[in-house]
């Protein structure tokens, strides 16, 4: 079973109310995408914010994702909005 | 140091100098900063908090840096953001691309802002007289961005 470390930042942090969290993956939930989608199920702020049709970016361990992207045991997943720098 | 986070200001003449010292071969220098308006989205901003993601913030900006290493001969390159509170005409970003001819530097400097725009985990939040917000990005910031990838060189 696979642990990763979740991070959330901005808009997102502030919405969820959350700043990290490790978590277990489940049966099921093997890539950056499935995580999303599995995150989304906790209902409330989680399943809006996460819905598909919202922006969301996600890093894995530092570079940014696509939804195909796998997770591994020890992986740092990070949940943002669009950045907004510069 | 290439790329540098920091919560403190920026001066673009120590920062060029430190850049071109001991070098000779340079022909152009092109720089770019990024200002705090005190205005966006129709209404008056007075301060503006910048967050980020330490360790992938200097990690995307590297990378960044690279693809413009690998796109033109750039002697060197520099980016240096700010984080943390800020208020109207405060310096945000700069950047500066060093190189034997202006084109290349020009283009560099373009493309290392169009990137840090959609790459770079940096987020805004401005306070205005209704309250704070968090900057919505722009669909404009990525179609800048997306113009390097047809491979667009000057």
């Amino acid at each position: 079973m696979a642990t990763v470390q979740l991070l959330y930042f901005a808009r997102l942090r502030e919405v969820l109310g959350i700043e990290r969290e490790r978590v277990v993956l489940p049966e099921g939930v093997a890539t950056a995408g499935e995580l999303r989608a599995w995150l989304a199920t906790r209902g409330g702020a989680w399943t809006t914010e996460l819905d598909t049709k919202r922006q969301v970016r996600i890093a894995v361990n530092h570079d940014l994702a696509d939804a195909a992207q796998p997770l591994s045991d020890g992986d740092e997943v990070a949940l943002f909005p669009p950045v907004t720098g510069g | 140091m290439p790329v540098r986070v920091q919560e403190g200001d920026f001066d673009i003449s120590a920062e060029i100098r430190a850049l071109r010292a001991g070098r000779n071969d340079v022909g152009a220098v092109a720089s770019f900063i990024g200002v705090m308006r005190d205005f966006n989205e129709g209404s008056g901003v007075t301060e503006l908090t910048l967050e980020h993601y330490p360790g992938m913030t200097e990690k995307a900006l590297q990378q960044i840096l690279d693809e413009a290493h690998g796109r033109w001969r750039l002697q060197d390159a520099l980016v240096v953001h700010r984080v943390g509170c800020m208020r109207p005409a405060d310096q945000i970003v700069l950047v500066v691309a060093l190189s034997a001819h202006r084109e290349e530097a020009l283009a560099a400097c373009a493309f290392i802002m169009d990137y840090l725009k959609t790459r770079a985990p940096f987020w805004k939040k401005e306070r205005t007289p209704a309250g704070e917000r968090w900057v919505a990005s722009r669909a404009s910031d990525d179609e800048a961005a997306g113009r390097w990838l047809g491979g667009e060189k000057p």
